[in-house]
Formats: C-alpha cells, structure tokens, sequence
C-alpha cells in the first residue's frame, strides 16, 4: 500500500504530539516522587560515611530522612573556608541542593563547598563527625563519594563512594563495604601538619595497616584507584582552609 | 472480542488455542531468540553480572515488548509503510522512556544500575525484529503472545546465564552468599575461590556458549 505524502505527514504529526504528550505528561506526574527518591539516595550516601550500610538497608525511607534530620545539619562553605549562606542571586543556599557535579566544572576558587555535620541526636554542638563530598573522575566516567572525619579533624570515620560506569567486579568495586573500610581510621595530615590525604596503593594484598596514609589497593582497576586518590587529594585541599579555620577554633561568616 | 460476532462469521479460535500456545512457546526453545536467532547479545552481556538487576531487565523487556506488538499491531492498518520503521522506533522508544521513567520513580536504585541498558532496550534487535516480522501483519491477541513468548525466550536465557555468573563469579544467588554458607558447613580452613572470570563479558560469552552447544545437541539444530 502506498499512501500519498500528505498522509504520511499528518500521520507522522499526530504520532509526535501524541507520543510527547504521553511522555512529558508521565515526566509531570512522576516529577515530586523522583524527586523524593533522588534526595533519599543523597541522605543515604551522606549518611553512609558514618553508619554501616546493611544497618542503613534494614531503614525504611521514612527513618532515614527522620534520622537524618535529627542527625545532621549542613552549611556550605567557599575555597577560603568561609561560610556562605547566598548564591550570586541571592537565593537562600541548601547544602544538600548544591550540586557537586555541577561545581566540579567551575574552577576550585568559584565553586561551593557543602559540609555535612554528624551530631548527636537533637544537639548540634555536641559534634561527631564532619562529613565532606568529593567529586572527580574515575576510569570510565565521574565518581564521588563522602568522607567523614573524627572531631580531631584528621582521622578518617569512615568513607562511602560510588560510581557511574566502573567496571563491574574491578573498579565497581569502590562502592563495597570491606574496599570502603580500610579507609576507616587513617589519617589525612602528617605529622607536620601538612595536608598528604589517603592513597590507594598499586597492587591488593598488602597489610598496610602501620602507614595512616596508604590504604590495600584494587588489584585489576589501578585507573579507578588512581581517580579515588586525586579525588581525595584535590577535595581535601579544597575544603584544607575551612579545616584548619574549624581547628584553631573561630568560625568565620563570609562578609558579602 | 466478544464471541458473538465471531460466531456469525466462523467457530472462534479458542483462548489459547494450538498454535497460540505455539507463539508463545516457540522462541522458548526451538525458535530462542538468543540461542538461535543470535540476537539481543549485547545486552546479555551486560546486565547478566547478577541476578536482580537481570531480572529487572528481563521484566522490562516483557513489558516493552508486549506492549510494542500490541500498540504496531493494533495500527498496522494507518501505518505509513514508507515510515514504518522509524514509526516503530519512536513507539519503542516512548515504551522504554516510560519505563525507565518508572524506575526513576520507584526503584531508585535499579534506575542508578540499570538506566544505561533499559534506554540500549530500543537497540534490542529482538523488539524491532518481533514489530517488523510478526506485529504488522497480525491481529493485536496474536502479537501480544507473541511478544510475550519472545521476551521470554530472551527472559529465561539470561536469568540463567545471570545464575551461573553470579554463583561463581560472586558466590551469591540474588545477593544470597551461598558459597559463604557451603563453607561455613565445612569449618574455618574450607573456602569456596570465586572465579573473576564470569564477572567480566567474557564469562557471558562461555556460559552462553554451553548453554547453546547444550541446547542444539538436544534439538539437533543445525545452521545452513
């Protein structure tokens, strides 16, 4: 059957209206709950620095948005150290909402630095732990992840990372819990007082556990340990002067 | 349908009559269209790491594929044969964008995992392959079977492929540590290795393989 060229457009039109409508009407209506669910995986992974991620299983999405509002407050800072309540429209800044992918792409004194504070429940002096994101890029695409410090500012809590597209059962696996715990416990200044970070080592298999500055490596994805260890030295240098601000004690607000 | 229509022109094919059945159980075994079709190898590859997310998959390949034979089929008669092929695209392509919409929504986590291969579902030769051979020229309960025939023929093949690879490339079975509790029976000093191998496509590639020499020496199919 051959149909005339006037059919096959007002077919065509009627297909691409139809088909959009459909589309962006599902985009609308499921918009709020993917919304919800985006913000979840957000708390999860903040909370996932500091807790053990089956006990963060076993909670139901309710619990942990509860938990993680009587638990953790948040504030953003800049490259200085410096507390920044405004964005350049003047808008009320949310840690949570700052996108971290998004800054990435600015240069380091530009973007904005959220900091997550772990506190006992309902208190917010009696801090526990000071959650830090970090961004960078992995071998195939960008990874990221949260560290937490110790309220000595140096030893590490715990970390949690993740990724976009690490090879499955190489790079992949950043994000599993026994890779993730040999973080727990280093440190990310030396004795000098100089910023050295963690490094993942070349190679798996080694005991590293007297050097607070090197961590067992992942044998088979020395490109993805390699992103994890920049990712860990740039991030920490950037948040470097609002650590050592916090430690000496006085804690600035940004005069705008 | 209703039966009395039917009735005036001639006796109703039954519900599920033989050759219904046929649509349905055909690309199951005989007419595979993994194992003897070859098609839809890329993402067999991919998802079959482990069990949950295959299964995720597979359940999303049913859903796009029945409902694409339907909506072709029930407009095999308005479509455009000029246009035919991209019309069918961009049906797939909105089934599979719902889809992963859906997702986005409910299962947050597979969505982080998984959106990647759910949008390559519009890439799978089997649904285009299925619209093209089969849902323009038939009736929408026919396309519908043989959609969802199909999809499970697609389905059961990399759930077992997913099966193999998760039990000895990770020693788990939908995230259950099995080679862990056959360890645990036999004391301290016993340890079940996993085998890196199956993690990586590679490993696909060979359970694939056996599953196909298995398979066509029980058949005896042959290619010309």
């Amino acid at each position: 059957m051959q149909q005339s060229n006037g059919y096959i457009i007002t077919f065509s039109v009627i297909l691409t209206v139809v088909l959009g409508l459909l589309l962006s009407g599902t985009s609308e209506l499921l918009g709020p709950i993917q919304k919800k669910a985006e913000e979840l995986d957000t708390k999860k992974q903040i909370l996932g620095a500091v807790m053990a991620a089956e006990e963060l299983n076993r909670m139901e999405s309710e619990q942990v948005i509860n938990y993680y509002e009587t638990r953790i407050s948040s504030k953003v800072v800049n490259i200085n150290g410096e507390e920044v309540e405004q964005d350049e429209e003047g808008n009320q800044l949310v840690a949570e909402n700052v996108n971290i992918a998004k800054n990435y792409k600015r240069s380091p004194e530009d973007r904005l630095y959220p900091v997550f504070i772990y506190h006992a429940e309902g208190n917010e002096e009696d801090v526990q732990s000071i959650i830090l994101p970090v961004y960078g890029n992995g071998l195939w695409d960008e990874i990221w992840g949260y560290v937490a410090l110790q309220t000595d500012l140096n030893t590490i809590e715990g970390v949690t990372f993740a990724h976009a597209a690490e090879t499955p059962g190489l790079g992949a696996r950043i994000t599993s819990g026994d890779v993730q715990a040999r973080y727990r416990g280093k440190e990310i200044f030396n004795e000098a007082g100089e910023l050295e970070a963690v490094r993942m080592q070349k190679g798996e298999g080694k005991d590293y556990s007297a050097d607070p500055h090197k961590v067992d490596g992942l044998s088979g994805a020395t490109i993805t340990a390699e992103g994890v260890n920049k990712m860990l030295e740039r991030y920490l240098s950037h948040y470097k002067s609002y650590l050592e601000r916090k430690r000496t004690g006085d804690a600035p607000v940004a005069l705008n | 349908m209703s039966t009395e229509t039917a009735e005036v022109k001639k006796p109703s094919e039954a519900l599920l009559s033989k050759r219904r059945k046929k649509l349905i159980s055909d690309p199951l075994v005989d007419d595979n269209p993994i194992t003897i079709q070859v098609l839809g190898i890329c993402s067999a590859l991919a998802v079959t790491t482990q069990m949950q997310p295959t299964m995720v998959m597979a359940l999303s390949v049913i859903f796009v594929m029945v409902m694409a034979n339907l909506t072709i089929s029930l407009m095999r008669n308005t479509i455009p044969s000029r246009v035919r092929i991209i019309v069918q695209l961009a049906i797939v392509a909105s089934l599979v964008t719902l889809v992963n919409e859906v997702l986005k929504a409910f299962a947050f986590d597979m969505y982080k995992e998984l959106s990647v291969f759910i949008g390559l579902i519009i890439t799978n030769c089997i649904v285009m392959g299925r619209l093209e051979a089969f849902a323009l020229g038939n009736k929408p309960y026919d396309s519908i079977l043989d959609g969802f025939g199909s999809a499970l023929g697609y389905s059961w093949i990399i759930l077992a492929v997913a099966f193999f690879r998760e039990l000895w490339g990770s020693g788990s079975v939908f995230g259950y540590p099995v080679f862990d509790n056959i360890s645990g029976l036999f004391g301290d000093d016993f340890s079940l290795a996993t085998n890196g191998l199956m993690v990586s496509p590679v490993g696909a590639f060979i359970i694939l393989g056996l599953i196909i020499w298995v398979q066509r020496t029980k058949t005896g199919y042959v290619e010309h």
